[in-house]
């Protein structure tokens, strides 16, 4: 590499120039510096990474963008000794991150998850990695088992294989797997009260959260926060596809503008919507391209961050079919206990397909927008809501074409095949077709 | 809690535990509806004292039990 602002950001991924393969025990301490931690409780010890990581402005990288720190100081003032629980499901299709990060730095992981269980007192960590995620799995193992026999952790470390499903992830989800290996999500009338597993109160951590945290622990706030924006610091992966040449994931600072990524990763010059977030997530319009990548600045343009996704959509491709697809694919991922979801957004895939196949009624976008405002908020999750906030975004972006489909003349994308990474492309139907 | 302020309760849902029953809509129109599918739709807004009785009808005739009074604080 010889762009120097990008090997400043080349941090959770930075590596000995050339080397591309896993680094183990001693592969990471060579690149990363040995990681101290007290021997035992140690108050003082504690207190100072709690500091670290509160000034270093640290916010989760699992989609919330909660602040780390008072994840910790909530976690710590239990009466029970907590249970950390790191969240590497990644159900959504279209990001890899957490898996680049597990099957190439687990220790980096291992040592943040070390960390944050030193902090608030967890004698056990549980990693939680989708079942069909088989060699990220294998990766965290053998990095377990070489911690072990170099006498590194005094803590139980553990591997646990949720199903590989889009809500599997979700905290009250993932909670209620270890709980009764159910993955479903529960109502939780009240946030505030601590999620627990068993009697343990339990905190889950995303797994690049905590991989910036095995950072801050050496190197400090002030260090984490040379790179980033004041509100939103540190570094960032994000996994770019879609119509980019060169498809994966990329580490940058936050604030760094949407276009230097996409140009980064190859993208097409020209292109008709960037997919932000994922598929809970929301189009950008091309024209905000300049948006400073960080949490503020993209709301400020109805984008999100979500869990780090950027997909390009090209010019020949068709925003309404791509939404159609993923609202089809939301739709059977519902975990299926709720009726808005389970009822909602099917018929709002309904609606898509019909308006992609150019085959509308005169209700038809009145309807759309209608179910969009019955389904939100009336889950016990999130999901319906992400699936919302893209179909509205979609409708708006792509207000051109919606207004020629709903005319009866479908774009001429419309056809085009999909830019999307789904488990299995999910069929659009053009109801009644 | 100031003199100013009362204690009144708020109707909410459990999404999970309701089969769409929509007793709660017939019982307290002032505050559930129903959607297309016969989920219903919450107001969330404080119940006037003189409906107190009709949500708490609501809430003890839903065979889900999927209806919650939530206790709020509003100022006077």
């Amino acid at each position: 590499m010889t762009c120097t602002t990008m090997e400043l950001t080349e941090r959770l991924l930075s590596r000995p120039s050339g080397a591309v393969a896993r680094s183990d025990l001693a592969g990471h301490v060579a690149i990363h510096g040995a990681l101290s931690l007290p021997k035992r409780d140690d108050r003082s010890w504690s207190d100072g990474v709690l500091r670290a990581v509160a000034e270093s402005g640290l916010l989760g990288r699992g989609g919330a963008g909660f602040p780390s720190a008072i994840k910790w100081d909530a976690a710590r003032r239990g009466a029970r000794r907590p249970l950390l629980v790191v969240n590497a499901m990644e159900g959504e299709p279209a990001s890899a991150k957490d898996r680049v990060l597990l099957s190439y730095s687990p220790h980096l992981v291992l040592d943040g998850a070390d960390v944050a269980a030193a902090v608030i007192g967890a004698s056990e960590v549980v990693i939680c990695v989708a079942d069909d995620s088989g060699p990220t799995a294998a990766s965290v193992d053998a990095a377990i088992a070489e911690r072990t026999r170099a006498g590194r952790s005094r803590r139980r470390f553990s591997v646990a294989r949720p199903p590989g499903r889009y809500v599997s992830g979700e905290e009250s989800a993932l909670i209620a797997w270890l709980n009764t290996r159910q993955a479903l999500p529960t109502l939780r009338i009240d946030k505030s009260v601590a999620l627990t597993v068993g009697r343990r109160p339990t905190l889950v951590h995303n797994a690049e959260t905590l991989s910036h945290v095995a950072l801050i622990a050496r190197h400090g706030a002030a260090w984490f926060r040379q790179a980033g924006t004041f509100e939103a610091p540190g570094t960032t992966l994000v996994t770019v596809t879609g119509a980019v040449r060169s498809p994966g994931v990329v580490e940058i600072a936050l604030g760094t503008p949407v276009a230097d990524i996409l140009v980064r990763a190859g993208a097409d010059a020209q292109l008709s919507g960037v997919l932000m977030g994922g598929y809970g997530g929301a189009w950008l319009d091309p024209a905000h391209l300049a948006t400073p990548y960080a949490p503020g600045p993209l709301a400020d343009v109805g984008a999100t961050q979500g869990v780090g996704i950027i997909v390009a959509l090209p010019t020949s491709s068709c925003g309404i079919a791509e939404t159609a697809r993923i609202a089809r694919y939301m739709a059977g991922e519902s975990a299926g206990q709720c009726g808005p979801c389970v009822f909602g957004l099917p018929a709002i895939a309904d609606d898509l397909e019909l308006l992609w196949a150019g085959r509308a009624d005169a209700d038809l976008l009145p309807r759309i927008h209608h179910r969009a405002d019955t389904v939100e908020g009336r889950g016990a999750c999130r999901h319906p809501d992400g699936v919302v906030r893209l179909v509205r975004s979609a409708m708006a972006l792509f207000a051109d074409d919606v207004r020629a489909h709903a005319a009866g003349r479908p774009c001429p994308g419309h056809a085009a095949p999909s830019v999307m990474p789904f488990p299995a492309t999910p069929a659009i139907r053009g109801s009644g077709s | 809690m100031s003199a100013r302020q009362r204690v009144a309760i708020r109707v909410r849902v459990d999404p999970i535990a309701c089969d769409a029953y929509s007793y709660c809509a017939e019982l307290l129109p002032e505050r559930v509806t129903l959607d297309e599918w016969g989920y219903p739709i919450v107001d969330g807004t404080p119940v006037p004292a003189e409906l107190v009785e009709l949500a708490t009808r609501a809430a003890t005739d839903c065979p889900r039990r999927a209806v919650l009074l939530e206790r709020v604080v509003v100022g006077r």
